[in-house]
């Protein structure tokens, strides 16, 4: 080989082209089908939803709104919503009267009646939503906002 | 690339991949085609007819290229179809308006399922012309017919899915015209809809059908159709 030995030869100029292509259209078609597969639109049910009238729920009682997993608790300082999805594996909790604390049947996980972890495999407390009261006088929830388990809703 | 891959090669995982080291002899050039599951389908010399174009035109090789490329942009489709009433006709039509890029996958299994038709239809037509078909590659013809069926039978059976107007009445055409046939129409007609008119039922089965049933045979005797393409005597040549 003469000094042109690094110069790019035709043939190694149209493998490089050919190569590059087959990466690009690759690429491509990887950004493609991602795109494709994230849907843009969900039929999910929206995040914040009403629960009913405030009278539905008296004071000392723990509702389950069996669809949205959620327990509407009325203590004597005032309404706070808990998630029934226990934050070990995702199996609904149950909530217990008589002991007045949540037990998860998957795994025996269970929760005093606000929500934080007495014993089991759970690693955190159940999650509360935030509370508001609806102009027609219905609270609503909004699973989109996790607050601390102290804040209640006072009517 | 060329040092990468030799390094590979010498490595244990190599070997037991490619199942062999890179001398370059003749022999080792052919054994590097035919003991590759990719490349093991093309043969390992190629003779000076087989360049020619104008001879087969590539039409097996479009059907091929085509099936391919209906079996991957189906299978897209099929992550946002569900094959019920009402949500057929409105998952197509979220696939067209909604779903990123949707409408280009959808119309290019649309356009590659016509293709594929004529695309076998002239690649029978070019191997009856150039008297393909005679012996010993007798057999293949009748794989290859069977082949048309089943591509006639794909393109039926995806006509009902998007379960628009145009859909329905195809179908409801085409099974009456199945009905038709001596003594086992009716009984033809009755399994295919799965029950006497067009509806859910009919759906699902032309969907299972389409999804699962027919590309399964077709891919198996597209396996027996190359292969034999192979052991006949090569591609096609002038005689």
């Amino acid at each position: 080989m003469k000094d042109e030995s690094n110069k790019i030869t035709r043939r190694h100029f149209f493998y490089l082209m050919g190569n590059g292509s087959i990466l690009m259209a690759l690429g491509g078609t990887g950004i493609f089908t991602y795109q494709y597969l994230s849907p843009n639109v969900l039929f999910e049910p929206s995040k914040a939803f009403k629960a009913g009238p405030a009278s539905g729920f008296p004071v000392d009682s723990w509702t389950f709104i069996e669809d949205r997993k959620i327990f509407v608790a009325h203590d004597k300082d005032g309404f706070f919503a808990i998630s029934a999805v226990c934050t070990h594996l995702g199996c609904t909790v149950i909530w217990k009267e008589g002991e007045n604390q949540f037990l998860c049947p998957c795994h025996g996980s269970f929760f005093t009646n606000d929500g934080k972890v007495k014993g089991g495999p759970a690693p955190r407390s159940l999650d509360c939503f935030a509370m508001s009261m609806a102009t027609d006088g219905e609270l609503l929830i909004d699973t989109g906002k996790i607050v601390d388990s102290q804040t209640r809703l006072k009517v | 690339m060329k040092k990468l891959f030799n390094w590979l090669i010498s490595m244990r995982i190599g070997k037991s991949i490619f199942r062999r080291d890179f001398s370059d002899t003749e022999k080792d050039r052919s054994e590097r085609i035919y003991n590759n599951f990719f490349f093991h389908i093309y043969p390992v010399k190629v003779s000076k007819h087989g360049v020619k174009v104008c001879y087969t035109f590539c039409l097996g090789g479009v059907s091929f290229l085509l099936f391919i490329i209906l079996t991957i942009t189906g299978l897209l489709l099929m992550f946002y179809y569900h094959p019920s009433i009402p949500r057929a006709y409105e998952d197509m039509k979220d696939i067209q308006f909604v779903v990123s890029s949707g409408i280009f996958l959808r119309n290019m299994h649309r356009w590659s399922a016509h293709l594929m038709v004529l695309a076998v239809f002239l690649h029978m037509c070019r191997v009856f012309f150039s008297g393909s078909y005679r012996p010993p590659r007798e057999f293949n013809w009748i794989v290859g017919v069977l082949l048309l069926v089943l591509t006639l039978g794909l393109s039926f059976t995806g006509y009902l899915l998007p379960w628009d107007q145009l859909a329905f009445w195809a179908i409801t055409v085409g099974t009456t015209m199945a009905g038709y046939a001596p003594i086992i129409g009716n009984k033809m007609r009755f399994l295919l809809l799965g029950g006497n008119v067009v509806n859910e039922n009919a759906l699902l089965r032309f969907y299972v059908l389409h999804c699962i049933l027919l590309p399964a045979l077709i891919v198996i005797l597209m396996g027996i159709h190359f292969w034999r393409v192979r052991k006949d005597g090569g591609i096609s040549k002038p005689l």
